[in-house]
């Protein structure tokens, strides 16, 4: 507790837990069922995270670092030591996650309001917010896999907070099982380090690797281990298959949870354990994350539900931020971070408003058939939600990349490194093709959401009547951060709107990979520094024409959506039905490791159960019988009660020297005495 | 006449008279007379041994404390006779046999 920042970081953490101890507690039997107790906690860590902020950008000092630990666990030479590691990285993550968390707060008061587990819900959210502070604040991979953990449990409570629907509790399952294959690689990378290196402190761990403690093979083995962890969080290929399944939990959660903190956990961790990635690691990282960029985006394109496009879109950008750690330019990787976290909760508030007023539309209408999360039931909301509209058209531009948003700074930063890399290694010419063509995707699919939800004839002309902008709770969070997504809070203070030079790029520098023969943080910023303009003539380029031909086509009408599904034939169908991944892994891996289940548990039964558990019953019942007759006649009969008769008998014998008469007792004693005399004398 | 065993005679028929009396006599009164001519038996050996063994007048010491006992003791037993007979109009100690089974 020496400083400030430690002493701040403290509260941060703690507020979010005694929040959640006291709603799961005495949530219920609170007024208004204990919400403002989860707000105020919320309001206070939110401040706590801007003073910090304040003082770093007042500070403006790049080499912000404070360390405190303790020592947890110690057993005479082996020791672990938890504790907080703050710098720079920290604080702007701190503040995503606090702002990001008072907004779903607030939100959550209109779009739950009346939900039979409100006071849970909060208690989750702050649960959620606790762990995450803690996975952000660690400095040691063993506090980080824990708090790790804690959020993979706080998603499965909220994602299945409807758990009376049966696709709400499948989801959550998904996604609690899915992130375990990904964390089974993440413990195996933990455990490898420490077998090395003897610590799970980040300090000791990049000492190590620079010391030449651990390298080679096992140090890549190591690495792309911690990055499963990464991948299953941060949803990537192939585990990307849970987070658009997240999406039945409350818009609010897919906000916070499953859009700007905790997938963004992945990356977060990626940013922290870059520098001791191998260069083969970083490859594996690069080509996962391009990927998935581009595959992710791929599917988006043709869904109608709301916030699968979104989840789709926020599975393709994590891909971009790992694709940026993986090409080494992990400083814009976290940018990316930071500006998608705004834009893309701003995003989800903006669809949970529409979901929240489509379904009060329906609701007059006593009509609960109709989804109310599906576009093509909706169009021409423009003028019904201003405020839904335009703050989510501003985070559009900066999700599609339009010059003067957030998203254009971080993604042209993630697209320059991309390039870059693949100038220097021409054989990995494929990543900036997966870059640039997610991008020009991404600027497409993100303006037909739009256009179909906001513009055009209503397709549901019946209950755009009813359609009204959300309350006060809900906009406010929309306007905020539909702001956030303006370049200018990115570059102050320069105002150069093209150019990612800011505080952030001042105060977040690249260290040096610890790794011996990886590039030099200078290399690989000089490298990015060169591909700069080119990276942004081709991605303004990309992004025109995606929303070019996103407007050409749902809004202009020249190309027939339906002649073009069915010209790409197989392809419509694949991105339709997400290229088939859970109907294939529902055939080749649960559905074999069912039967597989099935055969472990006939041996169980048939072999086991019948011959060992069966059999051991017979014999023990035989042993059982015996022992028990030898324990009626020999032990009862015999020796209990035989002692008991024996007794009985010398009582009866005793009983008659009894008399009750003094003089008799004196005449025993004396007589006693004498014989006592007499043998003595002998 | 001086020697030590004459009065260990007279100490030791005390003794045997007071045992007597103590084991025949019913009359709760004569059995603590009993009781006394034993406890003085047994002072006459201490005042003799004292005398005969050299031991200054640590035996009259004890023999003086043994006749307080013997005064305290006398009155509790009394007390116990009197109530015996106030319960049962005998002081015969045959019959004061309640606890027996």
């Amino acid at each position: 507790m020496e400083n400030m920042f430690i002493k701040y970081s403290f509260f941060i953490l703690f507020l979010p837990l005694f929040a959640f101890i006291v709603q799961i507690f005495f949530g219920k039997r609170l007024p208004r069922q204990g919400d403002w107790v989860s707000i105020s906690a919320i309001l206070v860590t939110l401040l706590l995270s801007i003073i910090m902020f304040s003082s770093m950008i007042l500070d403006y000092d790049k080499n912000l670092y404070h360390e405190a630990s303790f020592t947890w666990l110690d057993m005479g030479e082996f020791k672990i030591k938890l504790g907080f590691l703050v710098d720079n990285i920290t604080i702007i993550m701190l503040l995503v996650v606090a702002l990001v968390s008072t907004c779903t707060h607030i939100f959550s008061t209109q779009y739950l309001k009346g939900d039979i587990r409100y006071s849970r819900y909060f208690a989750y959210l702050g649960l959620f917010t606790f762990s995450m502070n803690g996975i952000v604040l660690a400095n040691n991979l063993m506090s980080m896999y824990m708090f790790w953990e804690l959020v993979g449990v706080s998603s499965y409570l909220l994602i299945g907070h409807w758990f009376e629907k049966d696709s709400a509790a499948n989801a959550s399952k998904k996604a609690f099982l899915t992130n375990r294959v990904g964390d089974i690689g993440f413990f195996i990378g933990i455990m490898l380090l420490f077998n090395a290196i003897g610590s799970f402190a980040f300090s000791d761990i990049f000492e190590g690797v620079a010391t030449g403690l651990i390298g080679g093979g096992t140090l890549t083995l190591a690495g792309v281990g911690l990055f499963m962890g990464a991948m299953g969080k941060s949803s990537q290929f192939p585990l990307h298959i849970w987070l658009p399944d997240a999406m039945e939990g409350p818009t609010p959660v897919s906000a916070l949870m499953h859009a700007a903190t905790m997938v963004a956990a992945g990356v977060y961790l990626a940013v922290r354990i870059f520098p001791i990635l191998t260069p083969d690691a970083l490859l594996v990282v690069a080509y996962v994350g391009g990927f998935t960029a581009f595959f992710a985006a791929s599917i988006a394109i043709t869904q109608s539900d709301i916030k699968k496009v979104l989840a789709y879109s926020t599975v393709s950008q994590l891909g971009y931020m790992i694709l940026a750690v993986g090409t080494g330019v992990y400083t814009a990787a976290f940018f990316h971070l930071l500006t998608h976290a705004m834009f893309k909760a701003n995003l989800f508030y903006g669809s949970g408003s529409v979901i929240h007023a489509m379904h009060h539309a329906l609701h007059e209408k006593h009509d609960h058939e109709t989804d109310p999360q599906d576009m093509h039931n909706m169009g021409g909301f423009k003028n019904k939600m201003p405020i839904t509209y335009w703050s989510m058209l501003l985070s559009t531009m900066a999700i599609a990349g339009v010059p003067f948003f957030s998203g254009f700074l971080s993604k042209d930063a993630v697209l320059a490194g991309t390039l870059s890399f693949a100038q220097h290694n021409p054989a990995h010419f494929l990543l900036p093709i997966f870059g640039f063509g997610a991008a020009a995707i991404t600027a497409f699919y993100m303006f037909r959401m739009m256009f179909l939800t906001f513009h055009g004839k209503p397709k549901m002309p019946d209950i755009i009547e009813d359609i009204h902008e959300s309350p006060k709770e809900m906009t406010g969070p929309l306007v905020l951060l539909g702001s956030l997504s303006l370049f200018i809070w990115y570059t102050l203070p320069y105002y150069n709107p093209l150019s990612t030079h800011g505080w952030f790029t001042d105060l977040v520098v690249p260290r040096d990979a610890v790794v011996p023969g990886n590039l030099t943080a200078q290399e690989i910023e000089d490298g990015a520094h060169h591909a700069h303009y080119l990276a942004m003539y081709i991605s303004i380029a990309v992004a025109a024409i995606g929303i070019f031909l996103s407007w050409f086509t749902y809004i202009k009408k020249g190309l027939s959506v339906d002649n073009w599904a069915k010209r790409a034939g197989f392809l419509y169908d694949w991105s339709l039905n997400k290229y088939y991944f859970d109907e294939n892994y529902d055939k080749y891996i649960y559905q074999p490791s069912l039967r597989l289940a099935d055969k472990i548990a006939w041996i169980d039964w048939e072999v086991y159960d019948k011959y060992f558990i069966n059999g051991f019953g017979k014999v023990t019942h035989w042993a059982s019988k015996v022992s028990g007759k030898f324990d009626f006649d020999i032990i009862d009969q015999l020796i209990v009660d035989g002692t008991g008769r024996i007794t009985a008998l010398l009582g009866r014998g005793f009983k008659n020297i009894q008399t009750g008469k003094i003089q008799n007792y004196v005449l025993y004693v004396t007589a006693g005495i004498i014989i006592l005399m007499i043998i003595q004398s002998f | 006449m001086d020697q030590l065993n004459n009065y260990l005679f007279i100490s030791a028929a005390l003794f045997s008279i007071g045992l007597f009396g103590v084991m025949t006599r019913r009359n709760g009164i004569a059995v603590l007379m009993g009781v006394e001519l034993i406890l003085n038996a047994a002072n006459i050996n201490f005042v003799a041994f004292s005398r005969f063994g050299g031991m200054n007048l640590d035996g009259h010491i004890f023999s003086l404390i043994v006749i307080v006992l013997a005064a305290a003791e006398a009155a509790v037993a009394l007390a116990i006779v009197i109530n015996i007979y106030n319960n049962l109009n005998t002081i015969n100690v045959d019959e004061a046999s309640a606890m027996r089974e």
